[in-house]
């Protein structure tokens, strides 16, 4: 009795889970969907042959590479800023917090513009760079400070709530017991968080390597130099390659698929070395 | 809830922990967070300081900035609002109605979080164009989803759709089903007790929801830009008039853009965080 108090006629379930789940196929099946088919509109050779060419793989160098800074930054600054923030007290943390998801609201074409601000020509430190020959926006340390600057919340964001849950008592015990400070991190402190650390670097890398409106200000759009996977999405899309543009497109896709499935079998086994966030 | 712990021993513990590095790593914190994101977001701020009233004036004025201002705000809050809607209702069934692959259906929920934007905006521009699958079939009723407002819309609540849904999630799922049950022994029917006892326990997640979907919409460049068609004034958004602007070499007029849409950006956000503590205030805790 008291159980159907509290439960919905079939037709209402049924109805509801129908209507929630078109919802998604709609907004998420199809598009996925339609990546697929488009890349292989003209079949497997057809994909291949649109994958092959220079810019292609220049443009799959340049986003591996971006994402190997990017990420290590990441998990180094993810790493010191939870360690200072969990570990120990001082006034002004919220609002530490709070700047370090700052980019997280500011949209990715202001955080690229930022830096042209601040590097390009009319920059304030543009002139400077100019005289020593050195260039930043237009090149590659560009794109990657930009990818920097978007990813820059991800680790940080996963590991501050999870030490700070996991409070200080191993630590303290260990260090009494004589082991060193980085003895400690490294025997005690890092096992503890390693698969919310993990979780954070699959976010990290997923945004690093997908990343297009901070990179795209300040890439310059140069082929084969200054072009990331997806900057040459849109280019060769622009062109009216379509299969090219969906090729490419499908292996970010896939790249986007597996973090997925990575990031969800972590939630599966490891949920309770997991902090619960939003997002 | 561990800070409940802690007052005691506040006062020694920042000078006689046993924990080393923290000047360490609170100065390489600060040293990162400085250099790559607080300085650059000064310079930005410097130079819209340096921007003088005749400038304002000029670039407010411009009806294409406006437009493309209205329609980021407008569309993101069209996105977020449905969004809320459907966001709740996909939370809903995935706590309420165990059913077949739920868990599967759960974890791709966040797909647009892990989908590359420009990816996406091809994608949404291949469904919805004149001959894709479903612009097909809309186009004979007269509905156009791409290049107009509408595709921007579309492409917002993509990229919203998981916000909603992961706030809520946790928060329905801690719902007692004893006050459920309570209220529906008091006579109430089920869509009472939803409008009664649910919703407002899970408002304040809807509304974090609400309010981040929002944020992401309005900055949102890579998956809107490819349906949009980007006609100046019609469906142009701001962030892409940022970007038109800075190939047109006029920094400053790039920079008030985004300054502007920083400071409303701004605005409602805190105005979201003080609906939200007027409302626990209210509530009592």
């Amino acid at each position: 009795m008291t159980k159907s108090a509290t439960r919905d006629p079939l037709i209402v379930r049924w109805g509801l889970t129908l209507l929630a789940l078109a919802f998604l196929a709609l907004f998420l099946v199809l598009p996925l969907a339609a990546v697929l088919v488009e890349a292989f509109a003209r079949g497997w050779d057809g994909y291949v042959r649109a994958l092959g060419g220079d810019d292609g793989f220049a443009a799959i160098r340049l986003t591996l590479l971006v994402a190997a800074i990017a990420v290590p930054f990441n998990i180094v600054f993810g790493l010191c800023a939870s360690w200072a923030i969990a570990k120990f007290d001082f006034r002004g943390k919220s609002l530490l917090v709070s700047l370090i998801e700052l980019p997280f609201s500011v949209s990715p074409v202001i955080s690229g513009l930022v830096y042209v601000l601040l590097f390009g020509l009319q920059g304030w430190l543009g002139p400077w760079l100019a005289e020593h020959d050195l260039r930043v926006i237009f090149a590659v340390p560009g794109i990657v400070l930009a990818t920097v600057f978007v990813t820059f919340p991800f680790v940080a964001r996963e590991l501050i709530p999870l030490m700070e849950e996991q409070g200080r008592e191993e630590e303290e015990a260990a260090l009494t017991l004589g082991a060193s400070g980085l003895a400690t991190f490294w025997l005690v402190t890092l096992p503890n968080v390693r698969w919310g650390l993990l979780y954070g670097v699959l976010l990290c890398n997923a945004r690093a390597m997908g990343e297009f409106g901070a990179v795209s200000v300040v890439s310059g759009h140069i082929r084969g130099l200054t072009n990331t996977m997806p900057l040459h999405v849109e280019i060769l899309y622009n062109e009216y390659d379509f299969v090219g543009a969906f090729a490419v497109a499908s292996l970010l896709a896939i790249l986007a698929l597996v973090t997925l499935a990575a990031k969800t079998a972590l939630e599966w086994w490891h949920r309770d070395e997991l902090v619960a966030t939003g997002h | 809830m561990a800070a409940i712990a802690l007052p005691l021993s506040r006062r020694t513990r920042a000078s006689a922990s046993v924990i080393p590095g923290f000047g360490l790593t609170l100065g390489f914190t600060l040293f990162g967070l400085g250099l790559i994101v607080l300085l650059p977001l000064a310079a930005l701020l410097l130079k819209a300081a340096g921007t003088t009233w005749e400038q304002w004036g000029a670039i407010l004025g411009d009806s294409r900035v406006r437009s493309a201002l209205w329609l980021s705000f407008g569309g993101a809050l069209a996105a977020a609002s449905i969004n809320t809607v459907f966001g709740l209702l996909v939370a809903w069934v995935l706590v309420r109605y165990p059913f077949p692959g739920r868990k599967l259906v759960d974890a791709f929920v966040d797909l647009p979080f892990a989908l590359p934007t420009a990816v996406a905006g091809i994608a949404l521009t291949a469904l919805y164009a004149p001959n894709g699958w479903l612009g097909r079939v809309l186009e004979p009723l007269g509905i156009k989803v791409a290049f107009t407002p509408l595709g921007v819309v579309v492409a917002m609540v993509f990229i919203g759709l998981p916000f909603v849904v992961r706030t809520v999630e946790p928060v329905l799922q801690d719902v007692d089903l004893e006050l459920e049950e309570a209220a529906a022994s008091l006579g109430a029917g089920r869509l009472q007790t939803f409008a009664r006892v649910i919703l407002p326990a899970i408002a304040p997640s809807l509304l974090t929801g609400f309010s981040l979907a929002l944020a992401r919409a309005v900055g949102e460049y890579g998956s809107v830009i490819f349906i949009a068609g980007n006609l100046p004034g019609v469906s142009e958004i701001a962030p892409l008039l940022i970007v038109t602007r800075l190939e047109q070499y006029d920094y400053v007029g790039a920079t008030a853009i985004a300054a502007i849409m920083l400071t409303i950006s701004f605005i409602l956000l805190l105005a979201v965080n003080l609906l939200q503590k007027w409302r626990r205030a209210r509530m009592g805790g």
